[in-house]
């Protein structure tokens, strides 16, 4: 399996309400939010940091899962947050321009 | 409001975030609309550092949706370096505007700034009538070229209207207006009196036969009869509702830094400038004030028959001279409403009580008519 890079969309509104993250596009006003687990991968979406990597530091740990497993389900929510418009995913690194939005708490 | 943002609301107010923000950065303004509440003089703003600092305290205290207003926004020098900062901190931002001195370039940045909405005063589609009330000759031609920029740059755009005498009969004009340039429109019944108080202003709001017209005009209002209804007396659930989101969910920061729990409830709760404003927010006495009223404590309004259907701001009574009071313009627009007198209205005036008494059978025709 490739390496995939995920990296958040620019012009989003985010803010973490509780651990979960709200995001609003602005593009339609369309509001999501993600749950602790989506949150966290979302953070952690630099465009630099492999999928990977991000699953085996920062989920394995937190919620005791299988590698294996939790990347699968990883990448199936990427491609999901993608096609809402709201991460980018790609098999090479992201670069991210210096003023994009992009420090969500 | 969307289900899910309704949700969201929900969990803030249970966790005690202030989810929504106005942030006005100035009071002066290039317009000078006859029914402003605003002074325009600069009685020191925040600088664009104490500006900055105030805008990371708040992404920090979890604001999501911060409205950058005023005054008018465009007249700060450094209105778009605070937007970017903001945008950085990934708020989620509508900006309020009349928009004169937005146009192409201004508008592209905005764009490119991803901004969620921008609302534009427009108070009429006639530019004798928006003029005379901007004060401001040729404004409404620079406001509606502004809103095209901003729509070819494909930026949401709300045009707000304020209901006033000189203005009432055009707001079919101006919603027509809104439909052709493809942009949403809200209406404004009330005109709210001046932050010190003083109440000039109100007196430019439409009396009661033209705000019976408007709550019985079908596209505003959709099904009149429902509209119109009189409820049924708040319920135990009602009587433990709050008012508003003010000081629950929300607040409003002025640009001298004052606090309060709403741009239409002056209630000074703090300055950003001698505290941190989650301090503020969590700690201040007039916010916990505010926070602890519910219906059943307000004295007329539990008593009232509009209780549980009136659109009573807390901010209004509270310049009426009691936030647990009655808001008077609000009673207007029940009574406008369905032809029922609030019991505010009832018990302020005895006298004048027994005559509608007198004349209900008249006053209560013309209501259903
Ligand atoms: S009801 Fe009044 S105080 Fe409450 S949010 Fe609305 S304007 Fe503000
Ligand atoms: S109509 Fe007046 S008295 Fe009745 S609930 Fe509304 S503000 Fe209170």
């Amino acid at each position: 399996m490739s390496k995939l890079y995920i990296a958040r969309s620019p012009k989003l509104a985010a803010r973490s309400l509780d651990g979960e993250m709200m995001i609003m596009s602005g593009a339609d006003s369309t509001l999501y939010t993600l749950n602790k687990t989506a949150t966290i991968i979302w953070q952690a979406a630099d465009g630099k940091t492999s999928l990977q990597e991000i699953v085996e530091h920062r989920i394995v740990p937190e919620f005791e899962v299988e590698a294996g497993a939790a990347l699968q389900d990883a990448e199936a929510l990427a491609r999901e947050l993608a096609g809402h418009g709201i991460l980018q995913v790609s098999e090479e690194p992201i670069p991210q321009p210096n003023s994009a939005a992009g420090e969500a708490r | 409001m969307s289900v899910l943002m309704q949700e969201m609301s929900e969990k803030a107010l249970a966790l005690g975030v202030p989810l929504s923000v106005q942030l006005d950065l100035t009071y002066r303004c290039n317009e000078r609309c006859v029914h402003c509440y605003l002074d325009h003089d600069d009685h020191g703003e925040m600088t664009t550092a104490e500006i900055k600092y105030l805008l990371d305290e708040m992404a920090e205290a979890g604001v999501f949706i911060l409205t950058i207003s005023g005054g008018e926004i465009m007249l700060r020098r450094d209105f778009f370096e605070i937007l970017e900062y903001a945008r950085r901190l990934t708020f989620c931002i509508k900006l309020k505007t009349n928009a004169v001195l937005i146009r192409e370039r201004e508008a592209a940045r905005i764009r490119d700034l991803g901004v969620e909405s921008v609302q534009v005063s427009i108070y009429s589609h006639r530019p004798e009538v928006h003029d005379a009330i901007t004060l401001v000759p040729g404004s409404l031609k620079r406001s509606l070229d502004a809103i095209r920029f901003l729509k070819s740059q494909g930026l949401k755009v709300i045009i707000a209207n304020v209901l006033m005498t000189e203005n009432m009969q055009d707001y079919q004009g101006v919603r027509a207006l809104a439909e052709e340039l493809g942009v949403n429109s809200t209406l404004d019944p009330t005109v709210t009196p001046m932050m010190d108080g003083n109440r000039s202003t109100v007196r430019l709001g439409v009396d009661e036969s033209a705000l019976k017209q408007v709550f019985r005009d079908q596209s505003l209002v959709g099904d009149v009869d429902e509209f119109c209804a009189v409820a049924a007396s708040p319920s135990e659930d009602q009587m433990q509702a709050l008012p508003c989101s003010a000081g629950h969910t929300a607040a409003y920061v002025s640009p001298y830094g004052d606090v309060y729990p709403c741009v239409q409830f002056p209630l000074p709760s703090g300055n950003v400038r001698k505290q941190r404003f989650i301090d503020i927010w969590k700690h201040s006495d007039q916010l916990r004030e505010v926070r602890s009223i519910r219906l059943k404590d307000l004295p007329s309004c539990s008593q009232c028959a509009h209780g549980s259907t009136c659109t009573r701001c807390p901010g209004l009574a509270f310049m009426e001279g009691n936030m647990r009071g009655p808001s008077t313009q609000d009673c207007e627009k029940s009574f406008a409403r369905t032809g029922i007198p609030s019991a505010n209205l009832l018990s302020r005036k005895p006298a004048a009580a027994n005559l509608v008494q007198i004349r209900a059978l008249p006053t209560l025709a013309g209501a259903t008519a």
